[in-house]
């Protein structure tokens, strides 16, 4: 028989320690997105005029009610509910597929009208148009990203809460990834306002 | 690391946080229809802002925490604060 050896705090200090690294990788896109807006504020509200309100609201409260969902499996789990908390982790990823849907048919629309990346639409109008855009495609596509990490990860929670191994006595994996999939949320709420609603 | 039991929060409380975050949001929307020009950014920032409070304190049970946790994300805010702070200065003054 081994002794097990436990520090639930420590574990989820680690966590925390990671996602500060998280807040500094978005802060320098942040950052980048800052300076371009203070240089170019007349060619940001062009840019931004081009992306829809609506899909970016309703994005944002997909992602809110994910939040509330895994904080419910977490809950759930600490009633010793496991059915239950299985449930609420597949609503969890359910939603955040509907977010990537729901993102996927902005990109089309977008890339559609000949604005990505290295686009010859994007070359010839002036550059503070083609910096939103962009700095738009890199942040929310390194958000959706972690969206897409997310879902493999709270995949496997749900398949370890339906094994027996994590248990409201330790529940240590679904708390760091309730802890992770906040801050996805978290970087979305400032996501969503920087490029759909301030320029 | 001293072992800090974390507090269970009341279902009702992670409600009420949704409900609070969803009509943040949903105001913030309705400031960015109305041209106030930089008070707009500022009021939306603001907005945003209290969001996220929300989240790291409820949500990310920040309040329940031990004090290690709260030094870390001080320390963080410090961290971004100087990084944002001195990269503006260095472009407004160049």
């Amino acid at each position: 028989m081994s002794i097990e050896h436990r520090d639930d705090t420590g574990a989820r200090f680690g966590m925390w320690l990671f996602l500060y690294t998280e807040v500094i990788l978005f802060s320098g896109l942040f950052v980048l997105y800052a300076m371009a807006l203070a240089k170019n504020p007349q060619q940001f509200g062009e840019a931004s005029h081009e992306l829809k309100i609506y899909a970016g609201t309703v994005n944002t409260l997909i992602l809110l009610t994910s939040s509330l969902t895994i904080s419910l499996a977490m809950s759930a789990l600490q009633a010793d509910r496991a059915k239950q908390s299985i449930t609420f982790c597949l609503t969890t990823i359910g939603l955040a597929m509907t977010f990537l849907i729901i993102k996927y048919f902005e990109w089309s629309a977008e890339i559609g009208h000949g604005i990505y990346p290295g686009s010859k639409h994007l070359a010839e109008v002036e550059s503070g148009f083609a910096a939103f855009f962009n700095l738009y495609f890199f942040t929310t596509g390194l958000h959706g990203l972690h969206i897409l990490i997310g879902i493999v990860l709270i995949s496997v929670v749900a398949g370890l809460i339906a094994k027996g191994r994590i248990t409201p006595e330790r529940p240590t994996i679904l708390v760091n990834s309730a802890l992770y999939w906040h801050l996805v949320d978290l970087v979305w709420i400032f996501v969503f306002p920087l490029y759909y609603l301030i320029p | 690391m001293m072992e800090h039991q974390q507090t269970p929060t009341q279902n009702k409380t992670y409600f009420s946080i949704w409900a609070v975050l969803v009509v943040l949001t949903l105001v913030n929307v309705a400031v960015s229809q109305i041209s106030l020009d930089t008070l707009k950014v500022w009021t939306i920032l603001a907005i945003a802002s209290i969001q996220a409070g929300l989240v790291l304190t409820i949500l990310m049970h920040l309040k329940h925490e031990a004090r290690m946790f709260r030094i870390g994300i001080f320390t963080l805010f410090l961290i971004v604060a100087i990084f944002i702070g001195l990269t503006f200065t260095d472009v407004l003054y160049r």
